[in-house]
C-alpha cells in the first residue's frame, strides 16, 4: 500500500532545505529579482547542489546521484514551492524522468553536481499523452522549429527535444539554438521561446520508448507540481493564519470572526487533502506503480486549484496590504496561477480521468 | 518489543488460541475467551481485553480470525459502544466499572448508547440541563435526550448531567453510566425526516443512579466527555475505503450503466465530485496511518467535514442525473434500522439522509469553528455564556 506520510529522513530532508531556503532565499530577495532581471538564481542552485546535494537526489548511484528518489524530490520541491525560490528544480526533475525512461541516466551525472542542468523541451501547458512536435528533423540529425513557453530551459545546459521519429538532445549553446525569454505571469519561473535552426542534435531514443518516456515524463510533471503547489498552498495558508492573528479591526482580531476563520478552516481541510493527493502521486511515481498516470491527474485536477485558491484567500484575508506589490502575496498569486495550468489545467486532467476511470463523456447528439 | 517481534507474537497467540477454540463453536463463548485471551483490544492492559501491544496491529489480530472464519462482535451494532464508551471507560473509569462493562461491551452482548444531546443543547452541548441531585449513595436524574441511536436496544448509555447549576457551565457537568433498564427510563423513537427513526428521545424521570455509576469526579464531566466527542469524530469519518467505495462507486456506477441519462454539465459535476471524493479517501488513509503510526494528526475534522459535503453534493447529483425517475422514492413507512444505512437504498433515501451528515457528530458549522480554533489557533470570538 502506498505509504502516504512522511518518513524520519523525509522530514529531515525538509529541515534542511528550509533552513538554506531561509538562508538564501527569503521572500525580499526573491521579490528584488522579480523586479531585476528575473532570471533564476544559480547561486541558489549551486548551494542546493553543493551544500545539501538534492539535485541528483533522483539520479541513481552509479551516475553520481543520491539514488533517493522522486518522494524525496517532491519533499524539495514542497519547500521550494513554500518559498517560491526561482531554480529550475521542477525541470531538472521532469527531464530526469525521461532521461531514466530512455535508459540514458548517463547524462544525469553534471545535474548530480549541479551542472549542465536538463530541461525536456515541451511546452509547459503540456499535458500527458497529447503529442506536440513542432520541431522538424533534417539529416545530420540537426533540429528546426520554435517550441514556445518552456520553463526552466533559461538556465538549462541539455535541451532534450522530442521530435516526430525520437527523442534528441541538443546543447543549450550549440549553433542554431535561440532562447528568447517570455515576460511571464509568474516572474519567479521564466518562460522561453526556444528556436532551432539546423541546429546540430544526437538522437538518444526512438519509437515507443521515447514516445513513453516523454509522456512519463510529462505525467511525472504533473505527479511532482502537486507537492510544489502544496507547499505553495502551505506558505499561504500560515501567512494569512499568522496575519488574521495580530491584525486588529473593531477591536478585535480579525481571525476572531467567524467568517474569516471558517474561511480558513475550509482552506486547511484542502490543504490537508491536497497534501495527502500530492504524496500518492510521490509515492506512486517512486515505486512505478501502474496508478501513476491517474495519481498524476488527480494531483492536478485537485492540488492545482487548491493553490489558486490558498494564494487568493491570503490576498483577500490581507485586505489591503496583501494587494500591494511589496508583499509578497503576489509571487505566489502568480505562481500559482501560472502551476495551475502547467502540466495540462485541473479540467484537463479530468477529461484524461474521465477515460482512465470509465466516466465517458455523453454522446454528441 | 520491536513491530515484528509483537506481530510474531500476537500471530502465535491467535494460532494458540484457535488451537484451544473452535471458530464454528458457541459465539459469545468463543467471543469471550478472544476478550479474556487480551486479542479483543490488543492495545488494552492485560486483563482488560488487550495485551500491552501496539494499537495498528489490531488490524493484524483482526485479520488472522477473520481468515479463518471466526465470528467477529458485529462491530456496527455497537459504534456507540465500542467506538465512545469502551475508550471513555478505559481513559476515566474504576478498575471496577472497566472490569464490569468491557467485555460484554466487546463481546456484543450488551448494546451501548450515547445521552448527550437535548432539546436545548446540541451544538451547545455544555448548555445541558439534565439534572442529577444526590440521594444519599444515590443520585436522582431528570431531564430529556435527543438524537440517542439504539437507544431501543441498549443495555447501558453514558449520560452527560448537570450536578451543579451555579458552577460555570462547563464546570458544572458530570458523567455517568446510565442503566437502560432503571425505572423511569423511557424510550420513544424519534422520526426523522426520511420516514424512519434511527433515533430516539429519552426521557429520564426521577432515575435513581448509584454512585458506583459515576465515571471521573462530580463536576469533572465535560473533561470525561471530550475524550468520547473527540473519538466520535474519528469513528464517523475515518474508516479506510476502497476507490469509489463510499457514495461516489454509487454515482459512477449509474453513470456506466446509463449512458442515455449523461449530459455534459452532469459530466463536470461527476468529475469534480469523483476527483474530491478521491481525495478525501486519500486524506482518510493518510490519517488511518498516521494513527497506526501512533501520530494521530487532527486530520480527522477534515475527513468528517468532506465526507458530510461529499455525501450531499454526490447523492443530489444522482438524483438529477435520474431525472424523471430521481422523482421516485421507495418507502416512508417508518422502520427502525439497526444501523445507519448511509449507501442504501434509492438515490432520494441517499439524499435526504445525508442531510443528516452534515449535522450529526457535530455540524461543520461548529467543526469549522473548532478547525480554526484548536488547529490553526485562531483566537475565539467573544462569547457571553463563560
Amino acid at each position: 500500500m502506498s505509504n502516504l506520510r512522511y518518513d524520519d529522513h523525509e522530514e529531515a530532508l525538509r529541515d534542511s532545505v528550509r533552513a538554506l531556503l531561509a538562508a538564501y532565499s527569503p521572500w525580499q530577495r526573491v521579490l528584488s529579482r522579480v523586479d531585476g532581471d528575473r532570471s533564476y538564481d544559480m547561486a541558489l542552485w549551486a548551494r542546493l547542489a553543493g551544500h545539501l546535494g538534492v539535485t541528483g537526489l533522483a539520479v541513481p548511484e552509479e551516475h553520481g546521484g543520491a539514488g533517493a528518489g522522486f518522494r524525496e524530490v517532491a519533499v524539495v520541491l514542497e519547500e521550494l514551492g513554500r518559498a517560491v525560490a526561482p531554480v529550475p528544480y521542477l525541470g531538472a526533475a521532469v527531464a530526469t524522468r525521461a532521461l531514466l525512461g530512455c535508459g540514458r541516466g548517463d547524462l544525469l551525472g553534471p545535474l548530480a553536481v549541479g551542472e549542465r542542468v536538463p530541461v525536456l523541451v515541451v511546452p509547459f501547458a503540456t499535458s500527458p499523452g497529447v503529442p506536440a512536435h513542432p520541431v522538424a528533423v533534417a539529416d545530420g540529425p540537426v533540429l528546426s522549429g520554435v517550441v514556445a513557453g518552456v520553463a526552466d530551459a533559461l538556465p538549462a545546459g541539455l535541451l532534450l527535444v522530442p521530435a516526430d521519429d525520437g527523442l534528441y538532445v541538443v546543447d543549450a549553446d550549440a549553433p542554431g539554438v535561440t532562447m528568447r525569454p517570455v515576460l511571464s505571469l509568474d516572474a519567479t519561473r521564466t518562460l522561453c521561446d526556444i528556436t532551432f535552426a539546423v541546429a546540430p542534435a544526437r538522437r538518444i531514443a526512438t519509437g515507443p520508448v521515447a514516445g513513453s518516456a516523454v509522456t512519463d515524463a510529462v505525467t511525472a510533471g504533473a505527479a511532482l507540481l502537486a507537492s510544489e503547489q502544496v507547499g505553495v498552498a502551505q506558505w499561504c495558508l500560515d501567512t494569512t493564519v499568522d496575519y488574521v492573528r495580530v491584525r486588529y479591526q473593531f477591536g478585535r482580531p480579525v481571525g476572531s470572526f467567524q467568517a474569516v476563520k471558517h474561511r480558513l478552516a475550509d482552506l486547511w481541510v484542502q490543504v490537508t487533502e491536497a497534501r495527502a493527493v500530492a504524496r500518492y502521486a510521490a509515492d506512486c511515481l517512486a515505486t512505478g506503480d501502474p496508478d501513476t498516470p491517474l495519481a498524476g491527474s488527480l494531483a492536478q485536477a485537485y492540488c492545482g486549484t487548491v493553490a489558486v485558491t490558498a494564494a487568493e484567500v491570503c490576498v483577500q484575508l490581507h485586505g489591503g496590504i496583501g494587494f500591494t506589490w511589496e508583499h509578497p502575496a503576489h509571487l505566489y498569486l502568480k505562481r500559482a496561477k501560472s502551476a495551475a495550468i502547467a502540466f495540462g489545467s485541473a479540467d484537463r486532467h479530468r477529461t484524461l480521468l474521465a477515460g482512465l476511470v470509465d466516466l465517458p463523456a455523453p454522446a454528441p447528439n | 518489543m520491536s513491530d515484528d517481534a509483537a506481530a510474531e507474537m500476537l500471530r502465535g497467540r491467535v494460532a494458540a488460541f484457535l488451537d484451544r477454540h473452535d471458530p464454528a463453536g458457541d459465539r459469545t463463548a468463543f467471543l469471550r475467551a478472544r476478550f479474556d485471551a487480551g486479542l479483543a483490544w490488543v492495545h488494552h492492559p492485560v486483563g482488560l481485553g488487550g495485551l500491552d501491544a501496539p494499537r495498528r496491529l489490531q488490524p493484524l489480530v483482526d485479520a488472522e480470525f477473520a481468515r479463518v472464519g471466526a465470528p467477529d462482535n458485529r462491530p456496527r451494532r455497537n459504534s456507540i459502544g465500542l467506538g465512545m464508551a469502551a475508550p471513555t471507560l478505559l481513559r476515566h473509569g474504576t478498575p471496577t466499572q472497566r472490569a464490569r462493562w468491557l467485555r460484554p461491551l466487546w463481546t456484543g452482548e450488551e448494546i451501548w448508547c450515547q445521552l448527550f444531546s437535548e432539546p436545548g443543547a446540541g451544538s451547545d452541548l455544555a448548555g445541558l440541563t439534565t439534572r442529577a441531585v444526590r440521594d444519599g449513595t444515590d443520585w436522582i436524574v431528570d431531564g430529556q435526550k435527543v438524537w440517542t441511536s439504539m437507544a431501543h436496544r441498549a443495555r447501558w448509555a453514558i449520560l452527560l448531567t448537570r450536578t451543579d447549576p451555579v458552577a460555570p457551565k462547563h464546570r458544572g457537568i458530570t458523567f455517568f453510566v446510565c442503566d437502560m433498564t432503571a425505572p423511569g427510563v423511557q424510550v420513544r423513537p424519534l422520526r426523522q425526516l426520511t420516514g424512519e427513526a434511527e433515533f430516539n428521545e429519552v426521557f429520564l424521570t426521577d432515575v435513581r443512579l448509584p454512585d458506583s455509576l459515576r465515571v471521573g469526579a462530580v463536576g469533572d464531566g465535560w473533561r470525561v466527555a471530550r475524550t468520547t466527542l473527540m473519538h466520535e469524530r474519528v469513528a464517523i469519518g475515518g474508516r479506510p475505503l476502497p476507490r469509489e467505495g463510499g457514495m461516489i462507486g454509487r454515482l459512477a456506477q449509474t453513470w456506466r450503466d446509463r449512458p442515455e441519462l449523461r449530459s455534459a454539465g452532469l459530466h463536470h459535476e461527476v468529475l469534480q465530485s469523483w476527483v474530491r471524493a478521491e481525495a478525501a479517501r486519500l486524506t482518510a488513509l493518510r490519517l488511518r496511518q498516521q494513527l497506526l503510526a501512533g501520530d494521530p494528526g487532527p486530520e480527522s475534522s477534515a475527513v468528517k467535514l468532506s465526507f458530510a459535503a461529499l455525501a450531499q453534493r454526490i447523492s443530489g447529483i444522482e438524483v438529477e442525473l435520474l431525472g424523471g425517475e430521481g422523482l421516485r422514492h421507495d418507502d416512508w413507512t417508518m422502520h427502525r434500522p439497526e444501523e445507519p444505512d448511509l449507501l442504501g437504498r434509492t438515490a432520494t433515501y441517499r439524499y435526504l439522509r445525508a442531510r443528516g451528515n452534515s449535522i450529526e457528530g457535530g455540524t461543520s458549522e461548529i467543526l469549522r469553528t473548532i478547525i480554526a480554533e484548536r488547529v490553526l489557533g485562531l483566537p475565539a470570538e467573544p462569547r457571553v455564556d463563560r
